[in-house]
Formats: C-alpha cells, structure tokens, sequence
C-alpha cells in the first residue's frame, strides 16, 4: 500500500527520512510499517489456504471474513480522517447505537425505509456536529470531547428504546446488512465503495491535501489560510454518519435494534485498525487501503486462530501484541 | 497547559467554581438527598454501601490522576481489575493477605509494562494501554476460563468487604488514606514535582535532568497497582469477578479526573478532587434509585448516564472558559 499520504510540508516519507539519514535499519523497519500488515494479511491468507477447509471459496472469504470486518473497516475509515486531524473519536459505538435506535423507531412510526435511514444518518451527523463544536469551537481535547457523547450517547439510545429490543422486519431497509449487490454482501460492498471515495477524497481533492495539512501542523495550515475549523469539523461529522451507517448495518442484519449493545467497544477496535495500519496518532497522515487491511488483517488474525482451537482469549491477546509491534515499527522508522 | 503566566490570584468566582466547582455540586447533592430523602437517604446502610461501591473506582480514578498530570493516559485499568480481582478470588483460599498481595502484583506487573513501553520506548501511551487492555482483559478471560472466578467462601477473604470502621468501610478508609498519601506526594514531595513537571513540559522536565522516564514508569506502576487493588476490592465485595467485570472503567475513571479539575494536557491536577469527581458521578446513581423509590415520578436508569455526560460536559466548559481568560494577557 504505498499511498500513505502525508502532509509534504509537516513530514518526508518515513521511507526517504530512513533512506536520507542512511540508517539500513530504519529503511527496512519503515517499510516493515508501511507494507507489515499487508505482509501479515498475505501470510495469513496463504496459511489459511493451506490449512483451512473451504477457505478459498468465494462464501469463506465474502460472506464470513469480509463481512465480518467490514463493519469495523467502515468505522475504521472515519476515525483515520479523525486520527488525520490530530483527533479521536471515542464516541463512534455509541452514535452506532443511537442511529440504530432512531432508525429502528422511525421505521416502525411508519416513515418508509429510506426516511427511516435518512433521519438516522441526521442523528448520527448530529452527533458528529456536537463533537466537532467542542472539538473547533472549545478547544476542548478530542479524547474528553468524544468521551463526553461515549457516555452520554448509549444513554440515549437506550432512553429511546425503554431499554428493550426493538424488533422490526422490513427487507428494504434491512438491504443495508442484508442486501447484495452481484453477489456480494452489501456491507462488504459499502466498505469497499466508501474506501475508493475517501481514498478518491484524500489523494485528489483540496479537502484531503487541507485535512494532511491541518493534522500536521495546525497553525501553519492556519497561517496559510486553509480553514482547519471547517475542516476539523467535516472529519467529526463524517466519522459520526460513517458509524451510523454501521449502526443501520448491524441493527439491519439482526432484524432488532439493542440499544444496550450496538457498538459496544467498537471505537477501541477502530482504533486498533487504524494503528495496526502504521498511521500514528498525531495527525497529519492517513491511509485508507492500510486502515481496510488492518481491519481486516485483525478480524482474520482473530478467526485464523480460534479455528486454530485457540480460545476466544488468547486470540484477544494475540491483537494486543500485534499492535505493540506496529507501534515499534512506526517508532524505529521515524 | 499554557505558558506560565503569573496573574495574583483574586478569589474571582470563576476560579472558585473549577477549582471547587465539583465538591459545590456534590455538597448541594447530598444536602438534596438528605432533605428530600430524608432518613432513609442518611441511614448508615445507604451511606455504608453507597462508599464500599465508590471505593473501587476511587482507587481506579487516584492512579488515573497521576497519569493524567504526566500527559499521558492509561485505558488498561478496567482490565487489569479483572484481572486482579480473578488472581485475588483464585487465591482467595491461600487468606486474605496473599490474596491481595497477588493482585496488586498482577496490576503493578501489567504497569511496568506500561511504563516501560512508554517512556523507555517512547511509545504513544493511547496505544500502548489499549493492546494492555485487551492483552489484560485476556489473560482475565484464559486464568477464569470465561466465567466467573468465585471467591473461598471458607476464607477470610469476603470479610475484607463485611469490616467497618465507625459505620464507614474498611475498603473506603484505604481510600482515604491512599488519597491523602497521594496528596501529600503530589504537593510536598519530589516524585510530585516531577511528575507536574513531565506533563507540564516535558522537554523542560528532561533539560532540567529531572527523571522524567522514571516518573512515568512510577506513575503507570501506581495506576496498574491501584488497578490491581480495585479488583481485589470487587472480589471481596461480591464474593466473586467476572472476567468481563471493569469494562468502561477507564472512560469513567477519566470523567471522573476531569470533573474533578485535572487538565487532560497534564501539569496540571487535584487528588482530591478526583475523589470528590467520583462520589459525585456515583451519587447521581443513587439519587435516582431513591427517586425512583419514592413511586411519585419514574426516572430511568438510563439517565444516569447522560446526567454523567452532562455534567462532564458543563465542567469541560467552564474549564474551557477559564484556562482561555487565565491565558490571554490581563
């Protein structure tokens, strides 16, 4: 995945730094942290082939794995354009959970499905809009910013749904989770088609090389007349929609919306992806395919090894460790 | 924090409101409960419960605090209560002593690994105590085997949540202790000037040849240990922990710490005020229960958390509010 872009201005490619300074070491740890999570998904790829019955068949890989990882993969998109800023955002499993419940109960008020998505993506954007505003307009740090709807928002959602099941049955608006598209699972197909646009977004347009710059020095960017407020703003807001969407997603695959559970811890496991993907949490740089394959390379690791017999919780630790190893490939390259 | 700027301190109402802004509200609080409650509210019983629940998280929040005033954060700690608390009820039939021993030896050991990864190796500390929490949460998981570990019924161990002292708990008296320790370590030793200096600045701190890696690793020691201790307060309470016990701990434990006026940039913090940010986002709870209790209005459960959001974000605010006048020239 060369196409990690980074703010030309704040940071050199880790990989011409290393090359420049003329440590070897540091080349080969740089590109350890560039291409290590596409290494580790070929690998386990190609274990899995070896030793796993029915794993290359187009169901194992479309409809389990890839499935599997792309409600996180969705998410994970999201918070890397937060991450880009400079921000987190630990709000993204609780705004799941409203989107859900706002969608689930509009759709049983009779408001038609795609109303009923329509109003829970405005929820969900909603939530984006208070985060960015205390995030641009306070000052106030994304970490206690986010965390103030992280609390708050599971609370909502579950005022609005009594605390119990919202049941419903209605196959256009559960398209979102259940729906394919040439064969292809629908959330697969949203994972892949949101990744092309925010890859298109990031690589080709003044919003993407002015979210780079913002994340990599904020007052500079300011100094040179990029609007970071708006900018900041508009990586809040997507991250929020992008998780209500999932929300829709997951609620739509169950049939029922459970606003006690929708997307519990799901912003450590987007976080997860993201650092597995080599971007480092001070902003200023971003990868999109990275951020997909360390979704999916988590999500893999973790079903490679339970099929393996290893329990649920060692495979738990086994994600740990790997992202302390990308941690010391990004700190060896840097 | 912002460039030191030395403004005589006027006793305006703002400074007042964040510096005390949380102990005000959990005074009003109480006075609420007393008056509406009545005796039922101030009985030893509600009182007695109402602190040996606070006092886990309490002991959670204290090692956040000082975390926090580095600059960095620790979001293991819910794990590594877990874990504690499951090492603790396995060993529960070894005694009391042990018992606990073991489980401020898991939390201080999950610490170390912290600390060292942070400041030896400069590693982001968000990162390195989430891969923690889940490698934590684990090992709580494998050592449980997925369900709960139950305490020795037959040991001493379950007493440790039954003792009092003048109709207050054993485990909240520790607390009190504990923070006043902590206290006096922040404001009247060395480690605390380190560790104000290392989240103040720590380019400063390291140029100062103040021992700024140690300082971290101490603090993620203390939080990990501290941790340890909490899950071991669980076990003792309820007689048993589930491996998946503590999860969110670290989230409250950091709106705690805020709510109590510690700055999330670091340099800047109140122990005490930790302690007052936990009794008040508990008291909420309980609050609630009595309302509900009173059969006249039914108030959910459910709003216990947004009050806890909302008041999280009203002390945010106004610590915005503050530092902003405090920063521009006067």
């Amino acid at each position: 995945m060369p196409e990690t872009v980074s703010d030309p201005a704040a940071t050199r490619s880790p990989e011409s730094a290393a090359a420049a300074t003329g440590r070897r070491g540091a080349v080969w740890a740089a590109r350890a942290q560039r291409y290590g999570a596409g290494v580790l998904l070929v690998l386990l790829f190609a274990y899995n082939a070896l030793a796993t019955p029915n794993f290359l068949t187009v169901q194992t890989l479309l409809d389990v794995q890839l499935r599997q990882a792309a409600p996180v993969a969705i998410v994970a998109l999201g918070m890397a354009l937060v991450i880009a800023t400079g921000g987190i955002d630990l709000s993204v499993g609780s705004v799941m959970a409203i989107a859900g419940q706002v969608g689930a109960l509009t759709l049983l008020a009779g408001v038609g499905p795609v109303a009923a998505v329509a109003l829970a993506l405005l929820a969900a954007a909603a939530c984006g809009v208070f985060n960015g505003s205390l995030v641009v307009r306070y000052g106030v740090q994304p970490i206690v910013a986010t965390l103030i709807l992280f609390i708050a928002g599971r609370g909502i959602a579950q005022l609005l749904s009594g605390g119990r099941l919202t049941g419903f049955r209605d196959p256009a608006f559960q398209f979102l989770g259940l729906g394919r598209v040439a064969g292809v699972p629908m959330p697969v197909v949203l994972m892949v088609v949101l990744a092309a646009v925010l890859w298109f977004v990031v690589r080709y347009t003044a919003y993407g090389r002015t979210l780079l710059a913002t994340g990599g020095n904020p007052r500079a960017a300011r100094l040179s007349g990029v609007r970071v407020g708006r900018v900041t703003m508009i990586a809040y807001v997507a991250s929020a929609a992008l998780a209500g969407l999932v929300g829709l997603v997951v609620i739509g695959i169950t049939s029922a919306s459970d606003a006690n559970n929708v997307g519990l811890g799901l912003e450590l496991d987007a976080i997860a992806a993201v650092a597995v993907s080599g971007t480092p949490l001070t902003g200023g740089r971003i990868s999109v395919i990275g951020t997909l394959v360390g979704a999916v390379v988590l999500r893999l690791l973790q079903n490679t090894l339970i099929a393996q017999g290893v329990p649920r919780e060692v495979a738990q630790i086994v994600t740990g460790v790997v992202i302390v190893i990308a941690l010391f490939l990004q700190r060896r390259s840097r | 924090m912002t460039a030191p700027v030395h403004v005589a301190p006027r006793p305006r109402l703002g400074r007042v409101l964040q510096q005390q802004g949380a102990l005000i509200a959990l005074v009003v609080l109480v006075v609420f409960g007393a008056l509406r409650y009545g005796e039922q509210f101030a009985t030893g019983f509600n009182i007695q419960s109402l602190l040996a629940d606070d006092a886990k998280y309490a002991l959670v929040a204290l090692g956040m605090t000082f975390v926090i005033m580095t600059g960095g954060i620790d979001l293991s700690v819910g794990s590594v209560a877990a874990l504690g608390g499951v090492v603790a009820a396995q060993l529960s039939g070894a005694g009391l002593l042990p018992a606990m021993l073991a489980a401020l030896g898991v939390g201080a050991a999950v610490g170390l690994a912290n600390g060292v990864l942070v400041a030896r190796y400069g590693l982001a500390p968000f990162l390195v105590t989430l891969a923690t929490l889940l490698v934590a949460r684990g090992l709580a998981l494998q050592l449980a085997d997925a369900r709960s570990a139950v305490a020795d019924p037959a040991s001493g161990f379950q007493d440790f949540g039954r003792w009092s002292l003048l109709g207050i708990p054993v485990s909240f008296w520790i607390v009190l202790v504990l923070f006043a320790a902590g206290a006096l370590a922040l404001h009247a030793t060395d480690f605390g000037r380190h560790v104000l200096a290392t989240g103040g600045n720590e380019d400063a701190a390291r140029l100062m040849g103040l021992p700024v890696d140690r300082t971290k690793v101490a603090v993620y020691v203390l939080s990990g240990t501290l941790a340890g201790a909490a899950g071991a307060f669980l076990g003792a309470q309820t007689g048993s922990v589930d491996a998946a016990a503590g999860q969110g701990w670290e989230l409250t434990a950091i709106a705690a710490v805020v709510v109590g006026g510690t700055l999330l940039t670091g340099g800047v913090g109140s122990v005490f005020g930790t302690l007052v940010g936990v009794l008040l986002l508990q008291l909420i709870f309980n609050l609630i229960v009595f309302e509900n209790g009173r059969g006249v209005i039914e108030i959910s459960s459910y709003w216990e958390s947004v009050i806890r959001g909302a008041f999280l974000l009203a002390v945010v605010l106004l610590q915005v509010r503050l530092t902003r006048r405090r920063a521009a020239p006067t």
